[in-house]
């Protein structure tokens, strides 16, 4: 029994959760991976690389929605199980397929109870639903955070697929954050700054701290609606979900859909000036004060301490 | 440019569930309902864009029990003109909800169908998707700036690494994102107004969908409860704390 895996990718390079994925779909079966792209060369030796892949396909077109999910559905009778990450590109093409198959997806797994148990989150992450799925394919999306990256050091071979896919969408431009701080969904340390933070200006005392950790920024969706910080960087129920050993959140209040994107960090510290803050109540470690005088003189303690990543 | 806008309603955005001890689903009566939020962005950009002109009939369309009745209401008096109750008590899967729109679909043919990113209580963010392909149509989810160019549209979506522009041709299944627009607050006037607009209700049987669904759910449970922490009175504690932490990373 063997799985499809759909690789994202961005900017010509592998995305850093797909090894997570890989130990993910591999609790399943062999795991084939698909890369659509342009240019899926380099993409593919990467994905090569990753133990427990079997072998990798490509198929040369411009990755949308449509390319993408005519890729899949072309390979899919091959397959009892085929997966994606819950990333943007995911969520965008597996429900496509699915509707294509005629199957019912389970998306957003978090927990792989046996060959078609699966854990999912819903309500923001405020309920967690077990679902068996009796249907002969399974059509999954994971989430990232959730599972612990396979290792490196294969050599899968790589297939290029002759395939021929369109799409009535064309894309058109892409409109990047220029940023050079770690993925958000992998990072082991992330500081997640709030609307408190009051400018875009602000958000780069909450980027020094992130430097000085080696830390992930991100960002509430009111900080992102102010205009303060990228919609890439927002965490939570319409954002990204994390889990790294550290979160560090600065005057954050801790709304519900900001804590479905954090319920995976394993320690939660808070900086705010609100002891009741639901963030505060739920943190570890809670320092309660003014974070403009904080968090330069955090800085300052942490680089004191010899801390720098 | 004729647009049909898919509204569910779901448990209110500002309640915090409850798990039934029993572990059989999430506590739902006498809880606070309304439409969910992102399908209020849907509705708000049909109006927006019927306000800039060449809209010729926005139609709302719920699928649910009577009360959903309530949701479409609020979508009539935001500005829509017409809804469709598509009832049934049954909870429904995501592929079916979408085999029922696609019926709608076939019967409205729209140019334009606007949807939720995703409703709030399933999480899901599957039905745009579905109902593009099983309308054939092309799809722009999560949407966050709309522009009609012609017979086609261009879309900003909100993606992992940023925003991406593509264009789609119509006819096309647009989802929306929070970001897309403000959802305005329907003034008394236009929910009075609401009230005398049409408003068809059809059962979910009529349309020769088969509702059963595909998964069992064995149970729904609450999230592990995190043990609270403590509070440090200083940033010296804060930064050794922090720096514990590290180490402890770095051990591993
Ligand atoms: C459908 C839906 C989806 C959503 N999805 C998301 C999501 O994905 N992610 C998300 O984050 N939100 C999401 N939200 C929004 C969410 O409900 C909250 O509005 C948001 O998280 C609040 O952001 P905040 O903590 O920055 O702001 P606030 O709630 O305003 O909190 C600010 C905090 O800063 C503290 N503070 C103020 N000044 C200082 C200071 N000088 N020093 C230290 N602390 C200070 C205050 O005590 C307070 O706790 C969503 C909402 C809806 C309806
Ligand atoms: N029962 C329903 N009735 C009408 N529209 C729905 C229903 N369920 C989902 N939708 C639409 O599909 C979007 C995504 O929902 P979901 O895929 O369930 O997360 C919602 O925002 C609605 O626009």
């Amino acid at each position: 029994m063997s799985v499809l895996l759909l690789a994202d990718h961005d900017n010509g390079a592998l995305s850093p959760a797909t090894a997570r994925l890989v130990a993910a779909a591999s609790e399943l079966g062999a795991v084939d991976i698909l890369v659509v792209a342009e240019n899926p060369a380099d993409i593919a030796a990467e994905a090569a690389k990753i133990a427990g892949v079997h072998k990798v396909i490509t198929v040369v077109a411009p990755a949308t929605a449509e390319t993408i999910t005519n890729s899949l559905e072309n390979l899919a009778q091959r397959y009892r199980v085929v997966t994606a990450s819950a990333s943007s590109v995911g969520k965008d093409v597996i429900p496509r397929l699915a509707a294509k198959l005629d199957i019912q997806p389970v998306t957003d797994v978090v927990e792989i109870l046996g060959p078609n148990r699966f854990v999912r989150p819903i309500y923001a992450g405020n309920a967690l639903e077990t679902v068996t799925d009796p249907q002969a394919t399974h059509l999954l999306t994971f989430r990232a955070s959730a599972f612990r990256p396979a290792a490196l050091g294969n050599d899968a071979p790589i297939e290029s697929s002759n395939l021929s896919v369109t799409s009535a969408a064309k894309f058109l431009a892409a409109h990047r954050t220029d940023s050079d701080t770690p993925d958000l969904a992998t990072a082991q340390i992330v500081i997640g700054g709030g609307v408190s933070v009051g400018s875009a200006e602000g958000f780069q005392l909450i980027e020094k701290l992130g430097k000085t950790l080696g830390a992930a920024v991100g960002a509430t969706r009111a900080a992102v609606d102010a205009g303060y910080a990228p919609n890439d960087w927002q965490i939570g129920q319409t954002g990204k979900i994390i889990a790294p050993d550290l979160y560090i959140a600065i005057g954050i209040s801790g709304a519900l859909q900001h804590l479905a994107g954090i319920q995976g960090a394993k320690k939660i510290f808070a900086i705010n000036s609100d002891p009741e803050a639901p963030l505060v109540k739920i943190a570890d470690v809670a320092l309660i004060g003014d974070l403009f005088e904080i968090v330069p003189q955090l800085v300052a303690e942490l680089e004191r301490l010899g801390l720098k990543r | 440019m004729k647009i049909l806008v898919a509204v569910k309603r779901v448990v209110d955005h500002n309640v915090r569930i409850r798990v039934r001890p029993d572990v059989t689903g999430v506590e739902t009566t006498g809880v606070r309902m309304s439409m969910n939020p992102f399908c209020k962005h849907a509705v708000e950009a049909a109006v927006q864009l019927a306000e800039k002109g060449d809209v010729s009939e926005i139609v709302v369309v719920s699928i649910g029990p009577k009360q959903s009745n309530d949701v479409i209401l609020t979508a009539l008096a935001m500005g829509a003109h017409r809804g469709i109750l598509v009832e049934t008590d049954a909870a429904l899967e995501t592929l079916t909800i979408a085999k029922l729109l696609a019926k709608v679909v076939a019967e409205e043919q729209p140019d334009l169908i606007l949807l939720g990113k995703q409703a709030v209580d399933d999480d899901s963010n599957h039905v745009g998707q579905m109902l593009a392909a099983l309308t054939n149509r092309p799809q722009a989810t999560f949407a966050s700036e709309i522009v009609v160019k012609g017979a086609e549209l261009e879309v900003t979506r909100e993606v992992d690494y940023g925003r991406e522009t593509i264009a789609v041709p119509l006819p096309a299944v647009v989802t929306a994102d929070l970001r897309l627009n403000t959802p305005r607050n329907a003034a008394l006037p236009m929910v009075m107004k609401a009230r005398s607009k049409p408003l068809a209700v059809r059962p979910a049987a009529e349309f020769g969908v088969d509702l059963a669904p595909r998964l069992s759910i064995e149970k729904i449970s609450p999230p592990a409860e995190r043990v609270p922490g403590k509070k440090v009175g200083s940033v010296s504690d804060f930064a050794a704390a922090i720096a514990s932490e590290v180490n402890e990373m770095e051990a591993l």
